[in-house]
């Protein structure tokens, strides 16, 4: 489909797309090994990327990461940093679903202390994190006026009401609260969408997971981030801003689209709508998705409590015993305003990742404190089943990629060709063969999320450690899958 | 029972891509409609037994299909609604754009009766399609999820 695309050979890693159409603003760069650009060229992924290089203002170029797929607008796996003042900020660069992000938590235990209880505890974990079709909680539910506290105040908020520690903030990207959230740039609908999803897990390719560290590979700087040795259990929690961040973003669709017409902004797909940087549409935008930004944060928050509670009641200790301290959350889909040099000159833009992960370098401000002399934790869940991984971000990814590296596996197979290739209960036997424990609310999604649908995540996190945006700390395997 | 098919689920990678048909483009939005609640449930399971109205604009025929789908999909997400069948009675045609008014018909979501497939999050416009041909009209759009 793209196959018309021109590319050139930089590095094994590292193929460039020129500007070879009169409205490509920059050129493209696309990180992947040749197997995993040949997958690219058999969907849209490598045109979406040139569409992105379109973008009144982008700098550099428009960057796809090895995990690219196809996308709406930009590609998943796609990177853009427009100009703050003559640029643009396009809700497409962020997705539907605003802040869909991954957290990790580490206990102080190995897969042996686990395992006799590992299903009991799954169970307590299924039960008491609403998961799948529809999924709402019955006992946490919030109201509007305290919906808008919530999205203003994000983590720290729940952590306030007796959902997390007081430490946890620390360890978000953003510590959990993007200041300029602004509910009164949310719709009504958004917010009736949001009101009973906090503390749901949704459905589709989300997942929660305890896992075990099956290979570490930088001792130092996994020890910084409170990984001890291989076999320690780890929990994986992936979701995002539910129905409240699919809400705004498609809210936000509509008025940028009248923003394209206004300010007569000529694109190459409906898609990329976006507004300049300093227009009224551009500011509410920003300040409805750091809304949906500190929803997401905070319904990891409280997935996260309810785990912990999961372990109290299963193990009838307190779940400090147990570590589940909290390593990083980090967000997929988001748009941030950064500094970063271009032309070795320092520039404020607006940073799309769209399916990206930020991979900030040691000694950033930006990142916690006690991880400063390190990196930031850069996390890349698989797909079910297979591993995850935990990275660290560097210098190298402040050079080439915005600070930004790849967020998952990417899927390679469609989800209608796995529903007729695989079946929901033989997905779930060949997991339990395997001795992993499996809850799932939807034996269809076993079957669509099936691991050979996806590439595989360790030639991701290979590309990214070899051309150096985000370099191997510690490989994850999972003991439980919880799945929407 | 040579029946034409109300829909179909087309290869897509990532997502749910859509080809719903009808004889005017009404009875296509009735079968788009169809086609997203069977992504999320068996739509022969959803009884229709309640009865409600639905009125939604767009400034092109594209923007009142998606509009149509997110006012369904919210109504689900809101207020726990599935519909499996739909009747629309109008669409209009003003300097403004377009309008549409249904009645749809459908039952509160059960987890014990509606078995669960997957979650719609949002509806998109990427390779959205509208193609008429004499008696008629296929939709093609894709839902994320």
């Amino acid at each position: 489909m793209s196959s018309k695309i021109p590319l050139e050979r930089l590095t094994d890693y590292t193929w460039r797309i020129p500007q070879y159409k009169p409205g490509m603003r920059v050129p493209g760069i696309v990180f992947a090994n040749k197997d995993l650009l040949d997958k690219m060229q058999t969907d849209r992924t490598l045109q979406q990327c040139v569409n992105v290089a379109h973008l009144p203002g982008i700098y550099k170029y428009s960057i796809t990461l090895p995990d690219g797929h196809e996308g709406y607008g930009f590609p998943i796996g796609g990177v853009a940093a427009t100009d703050y003042d003559e640029g643009v900020i396009s809700p497409g660069g962020v997705g539907y679903d605003i802040n869909c992000g991954v957290r990790l938590v580490a206990t102080n235990l190995s897969e042996k202390d686990i395992r006799p209880k590992l299903a009991e505890l799954t169970n307590a974990i299924f039960k008491n994190v609403p998961c799948g079709l529809g999924s709402r909680r019955k006992d946490f539910r919030v109201t509007e006026h305290v919906l808008d506290r919530l999205v203003m105040e994000g983590v720290q908020w729940v952590i306030d009401q007796g959902l997390g520690w007081s430490e946890d903030a620390e360890h978000c990207e953003e510590r959990g609260c993007m200041k300029n959230a602004n509910p009164d740039k949310v719709s009504t609908t958004a917010k009736n969408r949001g009101v009973t999803q906090i503390g749901t897990l949704g459905s589709g390719n989300h997942f929660l997971e305890i896992q075990k560290v099956d290979k570490i590979y930088d001792e130092k700087t996994a020890k910084a981030f409170g990984i001890t040795h291989e076999g320690q259990v780890t929990i994986m929690i992936h979701c995002g801003s539910r129905g409240f961040g699919h809400q705004i973003c498609s809210d936000y669709l509509r008025v940028m689209e009248r923003a394209v017409h206004k300010y007569k902004i000529a694109l190459p797909d409906r898609e990329l709508a976006c507004a300049p940087g300093k227009s009224k549409e551009a500011e509410d935008y920003y300040q409805a998705m750091a809304c949906a930004v500190n929803y997401a944060f905070t319904n990891r928050q409280t997935i996260m409590h309810w785990v912990r509670q999961s372990f109290q009641q299963v193990f009838k200790e307190d779940p400090e015993r147990f570590g589940l301290k909290l390593v990083y959350d980090v967000a997929h889909n988001i748009a941030k305003i950064e500094n970063h040099k271009v032309n070795g000159k320092r520039r404020k833009v607006w940073v799309h990742r769209k399916g990206a992960t930020r991979a900030f370098p040691y000694g950033h401000p930006e990142i916690p404190a006690d991880y400063r002399s390190v990196g930031q934790p850069v996390l890349i869940p698989g797909s079910m089943g297979t591993s995850s991984w935990l990275l660290v971000g560097t210098e190298k990814a402040m050079e080439v990629s915005f600070g930004s590296t790849a967020h998952g596996a990417g899927r390679m197979m469609s989800r209608t060709a796995a529903k007729k290739r695989y079946w929901g209960g033989d997905i779930k036997k060949a997991l339990e063969q395997r001795g992993i424990v499996v809850r799932a609310a939807s034996s269809v999604v076993l079957a669509e999320e099936a691991d050979p649908a996806y590439k595989n995540v360790d030639i991701v996190a290979d590309v990214s450690h070899n051309v150096g945006i985000a370099t191997k700390v510690a490989r994850m395997v999972p003991l439980a899958v919880v799945k929407g | 029972m040579g029946e034409e098919k109300k829909f179909e689920f087309l290869e897509h990678m990532a997502d749910a891509y859509v080809a719903a048909y009808g004889k005017d483009l009404a009875e296509a939005f009735e079968n788009a409609a169809l086609a997203m609640f069977d992504v999320m449930t068996k739509v022969e399971d959803i009884t229709p037994k309640t009865e409600d109205y639905l009125e939604v604009k767009g400034k092109d025929e594209y923007a009142l299909l998606y509009n149509w789908l997110e006012a369904l999909l919210v109504k689900f997400e809101t207020e726990e609604m599935l519909y499996s069948k739909f009747q629309v009675q109008e669409i209009s045609r003003s300097p403004k754009g377009f309008a549409l008014k249904a009645r749809i018909w459908g039952e509160k979501y059960d987890p014990q009766k509606h078995v669960q497939k997957v979650g719609v999050k949002a509806v998109t416009y990427h390779r959205m399609e509208i193609i008429r041909k004499p008696e008629k009209i296929t939709l093609k759009f894709i839902l994320d999820i």
